[in-house]
């Protein structure tokens, strides 16, 4: 087994619980490929299950190694939730021709890294597969819904002295992960650039709706009545964007999308818990109120602002917003067509 | 004889163990094991159906456009209602926009790299192989990942992002393209041509699709060099065509739907010929797999885990057609639609190869390009790319599409406005199932027996390059 090379650092990517789609999310970074932007930031990927050419025996010997000390880990990535069940097993996750469940390798080898990575919301908090009926079996690294400290305890700190940095997101941004690593290569991240749950605060000190382009529609409370209008969607559709952190609207997913560009809700995916609601793509009401009003807003002064601003909606904006494109134009006057 | 576990099995999707009996190095028998569970099919159940669309893409991060498409496809079976004509082309054009890049991730991350390893050191090809392919570090992926990431943008434009979007509805696509997106999409295809035509096929887009035969193939060689090419002069060297075959029966679904017609046709091909696919002959049983005994009918099955199930080796359960098992995936979707090149790689080996499954996914990635073209071209701006309809209480319906790796089916019971029962056999649920009730094993399971693995053991290139063949997607096996 080889070593890491010189003045670089480590890192050790596990799939637990997972989709992958993490993974996918981050292929897309750099200019040219992950792969050098890990080499550009000093660091050793020591082993990646969709990467790297170990496998089996191979693959063993090196979380032998990082286990026992003998290979010094500086990152862990985790990707997937930490199946826990049935009955505090983890059988429903073992890694393949170990012996071993994924739980059992995920605690064999976090005590071990310097800086303990959740890369995705299942490893952060537990995510989809952490939904009704298996909330008790399933959990995220250092936060469960119903486990309390998730898999490795509320007092867990890698030997930085970091809880586990919650990269939160389903899938996060290629960015957010990749930036997180890269802040970590340059000895640059603390506890104090996280979040109250563990997320990096460079893009989780935000709303998702920060920089919507549906902006004056929420402005006027123009609300879209079905997928594909070009309304605000949290009125009828469910969208927690205003509730939910993210820098989403301030970066482009994909070379230039987001959520909302594509005309779909947010559902609060860099959440604990998003993965509890039942019927996503409708806002649930009470006396025709929305029940998740925006995060830190007065209710009464939401619901004034509400009826002040949709008395003052453009004709223009009132009609596009039923609309999946633009049908009356912006010009001076009263925006109407002629 | 001994008995060796090969795992964890790397460079595929999720996680994947094998248990191989060996004897004088030669597999007799092998075990596919799949060795997560995660639930997904009970997640769904007491939900709104529209929650689905939500759930049903998160099984697979690699494949989610195909979980979200089959999903929208069972529920637009419920209503009984028909998409946008738009919305079918812009679906198609990101579902082939994954595939594309499920195909080349494939190629260059997850199969070519085998041929690095330090076991091929004495051949001739092999200082290739490592400074273009080594994991990790081969110049390749430098090419392949930009490539992709430049592909993928065609998510930014019709799905919002990628992986796990909600853009793809029942009626269609939640976004109107407009003129100056087209152009935009139009440019992506362009540059994405480029890196095929110079970096994978080392010729052009039309003598890709005109590849017909053999002697085709040896036309397309003499061309020069490129990656393609390279595979090709790799799989002659290590006779790869007599490696790995599969069971016999190829099943295709049929893909790339719109309202009347699909770009591929459904079938089911064999030596004899394609025939047509029923789609109330699909069986699926647990024999083999941790779950409490149900009903083999994906309608009515419930999926309740044993994990102390005696006999049970794996969280895949066991689909079968007429108590069949099939293989499916690119080679077998160009089977069924006849594609000439194919259907003569099958005839002259005998059956599915290690090689032409690997050739069927670069022709098929041709296909695709120039078919994307053309759904381009025929969506009407000035039209929805949206229908709406209401979903019914009550009823019960199927969604079956075709993913990268095959074919992909969403079974879904509504009761009193709410999901009663959901169930899901994804392509390499087909591939890699365990043994049914009879004791007859899976594809992969069939195409391991009789290969060479040498004093290597589970270690063995050979026995890579077989499971790396199918192109497996673990994550979805299960689900």
């Amino acid at each position: 087994m080889r070593n890491i090379k010189a003045g670089m650092k480590s890192m050790l990517w596990l799939q637990a619980g997972s989709c992958g789609g993490c993974t996918m999310s981050v292929l897309e970074v750099g200019a040219k490929g992950f792969m050098r932007e890990l080499e550009t930031f000093g660091i050793d990927l020591i082993w990646h299950p969709s990467i790297s050419e170990e496998s089996g025996s191979e693959a063993i010997d090196i979380f032998q190694a990082v286990a026992e000390g003998r290979l010094a880990l500086d990152i862990l990535c985790v990707e997937g939730s930490i199946m826990m069940g049935p009955d505090g097993t983890g059988l429903y996750s073992r890694m393949a021709g170990t012996g071993k469940t994924t739980l059992d390798w995920v605690r064999l080898l976090a005590p071990r890294a310097r800086y303990c990575l959740a890369v995705g919301t299942c490893a952060a908090y537990g995510g989809i597969p952490a939904a009704t009926p298996f909330m008790d079996e399933v959990s995220g690294l250092q936060y469960g819904e119903t486990l309390e400290g998730g898999a490795l305890g509320k007092d867990f700190r890698s030997l930085s002295g970091m809880p586990v940095i919650n990269v939160s997101g389903c899938a996060p941004h290629p960015g957010w992960i990749m930036e997180t690593i890269g802040a970590i290569a340059f000895d640059e991240f603390g506890e104090t650039d996280l979040d109250r749950l563990g997320r990096p605060r460079f893009y989780a000190k935000t709303l998702a709706h920060h920089g919507c382009d549906r902006n004056e529609y929420y402005e006027f409370k123009a609300s879209a009545e079905k997928f594909s209008d070009l309304g605000c969607m949290m009125e009828h559709l469910g969208c927690k964007a205003t509730q939910a952190v993210g820098d989403c609207n301030q970066r482009a997913w994909n070379g230039g999308g987001s959520c909302t560009h594509g005309g779909f809700s947010c559902i609060a995916c860099t959440s604990p818990g998003f993965e509890d609601a039942t019927g996503f793509l409708k806002t649930p009401k009470v006396a025709g109120i929305p029940v998740g009003l925006p995060l830190d807003m007065p209710k009464a002064w939401f619901v004034a602002l509400a009826a002040l601003s949709k008395s003052a909606t453009p004709d223009r904006v009132r009609e596009n917003a039923v609309s999946d494109r633009v049908l009356s134009d912006p010009q001076r006057g009263k925006g109407v067509r002629e | 004889m001994t008995k060796v576990i090969a795992g964890p099995f790397n460079r595929v999707e999720g996680d994947l163990e094998v248990g191989l009996d060996i004897e004088d190095g030669i597999i007799l028998r092998a075990e596919v094991t799949t060795t997560l569970f995660r639930g997904f099919e009970k997640i769904l159940g007491g939900r709104p159906p529209m929650d689905a669309l939500v759930i049903a893409p998160r099984i697979c991060g690699i494949c989610s456009v195909s979980q979200s498409i089959a999903a929208a496809s069972a529920l637009r079976a419920l209503a009984g209602g028909r998409a946008a004509p738009n919305g079918y082309l812009a679906a198609n054009l990101a579902h082939a926009a994954e595939n594309i890049a499920d195909h080349l991730t494939h190629f260059y991350l997850f199969f070519m790299p085998d041929f690095a390893r330090a076991e091929y050191a004495d051949y001739e090809w092999f200082e290739r192989a490592a400074a273009r392919f080594k994991a990790v570090s081969g110049e390749a992926s430098a090419q392949y990942l930009p490539a992709r990431r430049r592909l993928l943008e065609i998510m930014g434009i019709i799905a919002g992002k990628w992986p796990h979007s909600l853009a793809f509805q029942p009626g269609g696509v939640t976004k109107a393209i407009d003129i100056g997106e087209r152009i935009r999409l139009a440019a992506i295809l362009a540059d994405f041509q480029v890196f095929l035509e110079q970096t994978l096929f080392g010729a052009s887009l039309d003598d890709i699709l005109s590849l017909e035969s053999e002697d085709d193939l040896e036309a397309l060689r003499a061309k020069g060099n490129s990656d393609f090419r390279f595979f090709l002069d790799v799989a002659d060297d290590l006779a790869l065509r007599a490696l790995g075959k599969g069971p016999g029966q190829l099943l295709s679904y049929g893909a790339y739907h719109e309202a009347e017609e699909s770009l591929l046709p459904a079938g089911i091909a064999t030596l004899e010929g394609v025939r047509a696919f029923d789609a109330n002959a699909i069986s699926e049983d647990v024999a083999s797999s941790w779950f409490e005994d149900t009903s083999k009918n994906p309608f009515e099955a419930e999926t309740s885990p044993d994990v102390k199930k005696d006999g049970a080796y794996s969280w895949a359960k066991s689909p079968r057609i007429d108590l069949e098992p099939m293989e499916t995936g690119a080679a077998a979707r160009l089977a069924v639609a006849g594609h000439p090149l194919v259907t003569a790689l099958i005839a002259r080996d005998g059956g599915t190869s290690v090689r032409t499954r690997v050739i069927a996914r670069v022709v098929e990635t041709a296909i695709l390009v120039h078919s994307m073209q053309g759904w381009l071209r025929r969506m009407r701006l000035k039209e929805a790319f949206s229908s709406h309809f209401s979903i019914p209480d009550e009823a019960a319906a199927a969604g079956l599409v075709e993913a990268a790796r095959g074919s992909l089916g969403h079974w879904v019971q509504l009761r009193k406005g709410q999901i009663q029962r959901y169930q899901i056999i994804a392509p390499t649920t087909w591939n890699f199932s365990p043994r049914d009730e009879r004791g007859i094993a899976g594809p992969l399971e069939q195409a391991l027996v009789g290969v060479e693995t040498g004093a290597l053991g589970a270690k063995s290139a050979a026995l890579q390059h077989v499971i790396r063949s199918f192109d497996p997607c673990m994550v979805c096996t299960a689900h």
